[in-house]
């Protein structure tokens, strides 16, 4: 499995551009589902057929973008100018790499001036170029690019750029792998521009219409020297989410998958995320309401190049994600 | 001359009335049919039962504006911005008042009877009174209701080279722009959505998208230009005169890049001008109309606007003219694909 994480998170995918992210994983899964389409908005669905008529429509959606930058102006030198697409901390930038879809790399850095007015405003990108032209002949004004650094496997944990929320794609691709025949019909959604504002997962929810949503995305730790008061640790399991941004999670919802966890011996904790939202946050007030939940993945440095997961915790989301797709939904969906 | 018109009407968010009886006159000869739905949206069709893609064409027609909020015993009003409006340009503003567009003024202290830290401090909202020339509260309720909006009093006047000074001109200049395109004749169904509430949070856009259900929207707006000496070239979002602005992000949207490079290579073929929005700041009704329903293709074209939410922008009539030629190009190039079908 850390195979499909190491080419999902190496990809390239920022909001709105997650072509080769979208390509990569209908290669890994076009063989274990009945039918793979892209919609409008970009987002790829996988369906499974279920073996039931009974069966009930359940989406799983994980967010294929991640956050990325878009060059704003070229100046007479060559340098780059640009803004975020999506929440990047600015002091995590300075020299790093972006990469571009062609495979250009360039670096980051700052203007001089103290380091507390450091703002987006004061960054540039040297891509190498040593005049406008030479710049505008490798890239343009609106091109999107994403924070560049391969993967690392640390043994039980891992680092990469984009495991928000390559990982909730990885666990996706790797119950699908896993899966037998289930009674319901599975969604498998990589959603588009979740760090945008949970875009495609507003779509196609609107299309699919399930019975039930979950999410599968990264969540905060409190785990880390002097880190924020935040009960949920590397390692611990699944993260089922009680309330975020977004959301509060559906009480039936909550202590259906705490149930599951519990009776298929699944490492598992409660997570109380006090900014942030997922997909599921979407799904919830799609069309006249749907049942919806969000299975976190423990994640240190979020929305950094270096972000880090423990492998424990990613295969306890995929037993999770295998449980609830053949679970039986009766005591959940009746009213 | 219909930007004059169009910018001189009045519109605050909730309040298009003026606005929509306007446009619902000029675009009646020109389309099959035109209504207003609950929220206030005028959507005017052309060729609802012909095949083809389904094309929504999408402009707000609301105004930010200035809302009265209270009466004072002397007769002054007191007000809130409705939509975003920087309170330091509106200090001794001509404005008009209500649908009787009573004359007023923003009232301000001279400088003679400031103390120095009031020089010091930037204005507030409520350091600021409109005036109508009322004696008493009592005067003044006879003209205005609590409720009723001011507008700047600015009238639309052509200086410089091809330059037009206007109030509103975000986004009536997208308002003019749509029923231009009306006025042509087109094989495909056309929706042309005139929207409300767009400064208050894009709330028309998103249930006219839902009726439309369009196959491609094309959103038209009035945006911010910053070509200004002070801001520095990389912080500049759009320049005035080089054309219309395509937008790749904003806070409400990434349009639909696929549509976007369309619209970039039409205009390198056709040798229009055209420039990329430098910002990712802002929002459209794009934002609403992109993910309405199961999801619709869109993009925004813009004519570049300098100081808009103020009493007066300028725009370049250039800019406009090649934004409908570009979208006209668009438009052309989707009929002849119709044809090859």
């Amino acid at each position: 499995m850390k195979d499909i994480i190491r080419t999902l998170t190496e990809a390239f995918g920022p909001s709105g551009y997650e072509g080769p992210v979208r390509d990569l994983i209908a290669g890994m899964i076009q063989s274990r589902v009945d039918e793979i389409s892209t919609d409008v908005m970009g987002n790829l669905i996988a369906v499974k057929r279920g073996s039931s008529p009974e069966g009930k429509k359940i989406m799983f959606s994980a967010h294929a973008d991640e956050i990325g930058i878009v060059v704003t102006h070229i100046d007479d030198n060559g340098f780059l100018r640009f803004t975020n697409v999506g929440g990047l901390s600015v002091e995590t930038l300075i020299g790093n790499r972006v990469r571009f879809e062609s495979g250009l790399i360039g670096v980051i850095y700052r203007e001089k001036g103290e380091l507390k007015d450091l703002a987006l405003d004061k960054l540039y990108i040297d891509i190498g170029a040593e005049s406008k032209e030479d710049a505008e002949s490798k890239v343009r004004i609106g091109e999107f690019a994403i924070i560049h650094r391969e993967f690392t496997d640390l043994g039980n944990r891992m680092t990469a750029k984009s495991m928000d929320d390559r990982i909730g794609c990885a666990i996706l691709v790797q119950a699908i792998m896993e899966l037998g025949d289930s009674p319901h019909t599975l969604f498998f959604v990589f959603s588009s521009q979740e760090e945008v504002g949970l875009r495609g997962a507003r779509t196609s929810a609107y299309t699919i219409n399930p019975d039930l949503g979950i999410a599968l995305d990264v969540t905060l730790t409190g785990d880390v020297p002097e880190g924020p008061r935040m009960a949920v640790a590397l390692g611990k399991g699944a993260a089922i989410k009680v309330k975020d941004s977004s959301m509060i999670t559906h009480p039936k919802v909550k202590s259906f998958l705490a149930k599951l966890a519990a009776e298929g011996g699944i490492p598992h904790q409660f997570e109380v995320l006090e900014r942030g939202g997922t997909d599921a946050g979407a799904i919830h007030l799609t069309r006249d309401g749907i049942l919806a939940g969000t299975i976190s993945i423990p994640c240190r440095y979020v929305h950094t190049a270096s972000e880090m997961v423990d492998m424990r915790d990613v295969r306890a989301c995929v037993d999770l994600v295998k449980a609830v797709a053949t679970a039986d939904l009766t005591a959940l969906l009746e009213n | 001359m219909l930007l004059k018109q169009l910018t001189e009407a009045c519109g605050a968010p909730g309040q298009e009335g003026e606005v929509r009886a306007l446009i619902r006159s000029e675009v009646a000869p020109y389309v099959d049919e035109v209504r207003t739905d609950a929220l206030g949206n005028l959507i005017a069709v052309k060729n609802p039962t012909s095949s083809g893609p389904k094309v929504m064409l999408a402009a707000h027609m609301d105004e930010v504006a200035l809302m009265i909020l209270g009466i004072e015993k002397n007769g002054y009003l007191r007000f809130r911005p409705i939509g975003g409006i920087d309170p330091r340009v509106l200090v001794a503003k001509a404005v008009l008042v209500g649908e009787k567009k009573i004359p007023g003024v923003i009232g301000s202290k001279p400088i003679h009877l400031q103390k120095p830290e009031e020089r010091e401090r930037p204005i507030s909202i409520d350091d600021l009174l409109i005036d109508i020339g009322a004696k008493s509260q009592e005067e003044a309720e006879k003209l205005v209701k609590l409720g009723d909006c001011a507008y700047f009093a600015t009238s639309y006047e052509e200086f410089g080279q091809d330059k037009v000074k206007a109030k509103a001109l975000d986004d009536r200049v997208g308002c003019a722009l749509l029923i231009e395109l009306l006025k042509d004749s087109w094989e495909f169904p056309l929706y042309a959505a005139f929207t409300v509430q767009e400064e208050v949070g894009l709330r028309g856009a998103g249930v006219a998208a839902y009726q439309v259900q369009p196959d491609i929207a094309l959103v038209f707006e009035g945006t911010t230009a910053s070509d200004v000496p002070e801001t520095e070239p990389h912080m500049r979002s759009t320049s005035v005169g080089k054309g219309p602005a395509l937008t790749v992000m904003d806070r409400s949207v990434i349009p639909h890049p696929p549509l976007v490079r369309e619209l970039i290579e039409l205009a390198q073929r056709q040798g229009i001008p055209y420039q990329i929005r430098r910002s990712n700041t802002g929002g459209t009704d794009a934002g609403q109309i992109q993910l309405t329903a199961g999801g619709t293709k869109a993009a925004v074209i813009s004519v570049p606007c300098r100081y808009i939410h103020s009493a007066a922008s300028v725009m370049n009539k250039q800019d406009f003219t090649n934004a409908l030629k570009l979208a006209r190009a668009y438009l052309q190039s989707l009929q002849e694909r119709k044809g090859e079908q």
